[in-house]
């Protein structure tokens, strides 16, 4: 087996932990004081909250912060639109990008918004500067706030008791982009560049190769870009194999420093909420259950990875690992990363919801590439996307405490707050609604021939990749079997399952949090279910996979599970 | 209505600072302190360029190291996977095409070369369609290829392979990978062919 490889795993797993508690600290400080970062900081933020006339003692109920989410996302959303279609006609644009096509610009525009960065199009080129740059990598930090400053309304709601508020949006958003997202990407892009990641505004460059050959290469302002990309669970590239690519990836340091900053917030967010709620073993028992999956999914993708897809195997050529290659299925992977990190890079990605690859998905034997469709399917909670995964977890949460509820005779309680019906409708609606749309579409999409023009590999694996392709942008993941082509039809399915898939979600936990900040505390008793202890890790692993997983199976058995069998 | 003139204003706040505040700032400290890596880690010969460091150019000369399989022709400007799945026909079809030709290539070279002496990497596209980089394994299997049509000595290309061997990022992250544009560069100025 690759001991240096798995050494490499598990000093990643240290640094998250390490780099992950201090910065959950932090969060929960930039969220509960009144003037987190100092009297000069402090002084800008009141100007910005002075423009966009807010005042920041007045907080906002659930519905009211619900609200201006909205507005502000859809008006964004119009935005990004209008940028891609008139991008022809507007400055920073050297390498002389054309409009983007309606649909797709519907697409995009929704996708970024959502935190999804699902790309039906290669970034080098259709994108504009001024379209990647101030419309495009914007939403990678904007999106991002707007998920971290909704957890951090619920989370408020959970730890206050008989109040009607849960905070004021702005002054959420703002700490979040200035306090925890500029610094953070700053620091990640600065040690891109130095590893080799472009940040040029010269177009692109050419060169006269060895062997005489005209060659063009695609640069610009990647690097800052690239670093929000991963700090925000976005994933989008700014070239079409994304991290695979050497402009944004350059070195097994860079890979080590990008798949870190892809779990580093969702990670924090657990400690965050410890800190909040004053429960910091709950918050522990729930980093343990998404470790725990986290840690499924490397060991079931690395050897099977390893051991090669069949027709790798029965070609005769060499895959055994050694000290000069690192073997395996190398079929769409890089050198550079082999397969370790090539599995690393795939487990966290769909584990956060980040989207981003180092490797082609569509490639990985059938055992490997199940792994980020069943992560997929667990619904973006083991560390998800920023903010939403942790608040998709909540859902979860409640579902653990119900059932354990039902099997002790006694009404639920979670964190001191008695559970009633409208809390578990509010979990049932989060939890549920995705996967159902997911099999909702792919269906549609499999029965139609408008929807099968977007296969490319037919039979079973044309299936998965359907399959993949909605269940990517419902939960605002974004990575691709990537065997998924764009049509008008794939492009407006895919909008209407990121704009239902990001905001459904969203409004049942900021509903969840409205409804238990306005609940009183009711002291532990001997008969209340301990949520810090293994039995909860291990109740809640288990409500995660029956709930998300059963959803699922009969789908898996018809795409991937086939083709395991066949091969 | 309140909302949709705060978001208004929000959103020219934002977009101007992080839209083009974060990445000029960012760029002007890239150009100043590290130039050659922001603008795409530029090889220059006598004054031409003649590629990067972090792309995969196409050789085909037996003179020169080759690279791995590109789904994308080498494309720095249209990078993509081959996207070809594990059961896929058309995989085990490249595969074997890919290592009939090393075959018929290497063969010459290396008597009694069968397919099982050829690494996976050799056969398989990149992820990207232009890693720069081999396996060192690969590059060794075309170590006597270059030596003999160059009229050097194995040991010269197997000190030249090693030079240009990009290692782990602080000997522990990632895996080791041989620089073909360099280690190519690197042969064509130290001999004549």
């Amino acid at each position: 087996m690759n001991g240096q490889g798995i050494s490499q795993i598990l000093f990643y797993s240290v640094a998250l932990v390490a780099l992950g508690y201090p910065l959950g600290i932090w969060m929960a400080r930039m969220y509960v004081s009144a003037r987190p970062a100092g009297r000069f900081l402090a002084s800008i933020e009141n100007g910005f909250l002075r423009v966009v006339r807010t005042d920041p003692a007045r907080e906002q109920d659930w519905k009211s912060y619900g609200k201006t989410v909205l507005v502000f996302s859809v008006l964004f959303w119009a935005l990004l639109y209008a940028i891609q279609r008139l991008q022809g006609h507007l400055f920073l644009n050297p390498d002389h990008m054309k409009a983007v096509p309606s649909h797709l610009s519907l697409n995009t525009a929704a996708s970024f918004i959502t935190n999804t960065n699902w790309q039906f199009y290669g970034g080098e080129y259709t994108m504009s500067y001024l379209t990647q740059m101030a419309g495009l990598a914007v939403q990678n930090f904007v999106s991002a706030a707007v998920g971290i400053s909704v957890l951090a309304a619920v989370v408020r709601g959970i730890s206050r008791r008989s109040s009607d508020t849960i905070g004021n949006f702005w002054v959420d958003l703002y700490r979040t982009l200035v306090y925890l997202l500029l610094p953070l990407a700053a620091v990640v892009g600065a040690l891109l560049i130095w590893q080799g990641v472009p940040q040029t505004f010269h177009g692109h460059a050419t060169a006269t190769t060895l062997q005489g050959v005209h060659q063009t290469i695609a640069r610009g302002p990647v690097a800052s870009q690239i670093a929000i990309k991963q700090l925000g669970t976005n994933g989008g590239g700014w070239y079409n194999s994304n991290s695979a690519v050497p402009f944004e990836n350059p070195t097994g340091l860079s890979n080590f420093i990008e798949v870190l900053a892809i779990l580093l917030i969702p990670a924090a967010e657990v400690f965050m909420f410890g800190k909040m709620v004053f429960a910091r073993r709950h918050a522990w028992a729930v980093f343990a259950a998404m470790f725990a999956v986290f840690a499924i999914g490397i060991a079931v993708n690395l050897p099977a990875e390893q051991h090669g897809s069949s027709v790798l195997r029965n070609s005769g050529v060499n895959i055994t690992q050694a000290s000069g290659q690192s073997g395996g299925n190398m079929a769409d992977k890089e050198v550079r990363f082999g397969q370790a990190n090539s599995t690393l890079w795939t487990v966290a990605t769909s584990d956060a919801s980040n989207g981003s690859v180092n490797s082609g998905f569509d490639a990985q034997t059938p055992t490997g590439g199940a792994v980020p469709l069943v992560n997929l399917f667990l619904g973006e909670v083991i560390f998800g996307g920023v903010g939403s995964g942790l608040y998709g977890m909540f859902f979860y949460i409640i579902l653990a405490v119900f059932v354990a509820g039902l099997m002790v005779g006694r009404t639920p309680e979670w964190l001191g707050k008695k559970i009633d019906a409208r809390e578990i409708k509010y979990a049932a609606l989060g939890a549920l609604f995705v996967p159902t749309m997911v099999l909702t579409l792919a269906a549609l999409s499999i029965v139609t021939k408008s929807g099968l023009a977007s296969v490319y590999n037919s039979g079973v694996h044309g299936f998965t990749e359907t399959l993949y392709a909605y269940d990517s942008q419902s939960n605002n993941n974004g990575s691709a079997f990537a065997g998924f082509g764009l049509t008008n039809f794939s492009a407006d399915f895919g909008t209407i399952a990121m704009l239902l898939g990001r905001f459904v979600p969203m409004f049942a936990a900021l509903a969840l949090g409205g409804a238990l900040a306005k609940k009183k505390i009711v002291p532990a008793s001997a008969g209340t279910f301990r949520t810090d202890g293994p039995t909860f890790v291990v109740l809640l692993v288990g409500v995660i996979a029956l709930t998300a997983g059963l959803m699922i199976f009969p789908a898996l058995t018809l795409g991937p599970i086939v083709e395991g069998l066949m091969h | 209505m309140k909302n949709l003139l705060s978001s208004a204003i929000a959103i020219v706040a934002i977009t101007a600072v992080f839209g083009f505040g974060y990445p000029l700032v960012m760029t002007g400290v890239a150009q100043v302190a590290f130039k050659n890596q922001a603008n795409g880690s530029l090889i220059t010969v006598k004054g031409k360029v003649v590629g990067s460091k972090l792309a995969a150019q196409e050789f085909t000369s037996p003179k020169y190291f080759h690279e791995r399989p590109s789904a994308v022709a080498y494309n720095a400007m249209g990078t993509s996977f081959a996207n070809l799945g594990p059961t896929n026909p058309d995989l085990a079809k490249n595969v074997a095409a890919a290592a009939k030709a090393i075959l018929k290539l290497e063969g010459p070279y290396n008597p009694g070369l069968t397919i099982h002496a050829i690494p996976v990497d050799a056969v398989t596209t990149s992820a990207s369609g232009i890693d720069p980089d081999i396996s060192p394994a690969y590059a060794q299997l075309q170590a006597r290829r270059i030596a003999s049509v160059r009229g050097l000595s194995l040991e010269t290309v197997q000190a030249l392979i090693k030079k240009n061997t990009v290692g782990r990022s602080w000997g522990f992250f990632g895996e080791p990978g041989v620089n073909v544009l360099e280690l190519n560069l690197a042969l064509d100025n130290g001999s004549t062919t």
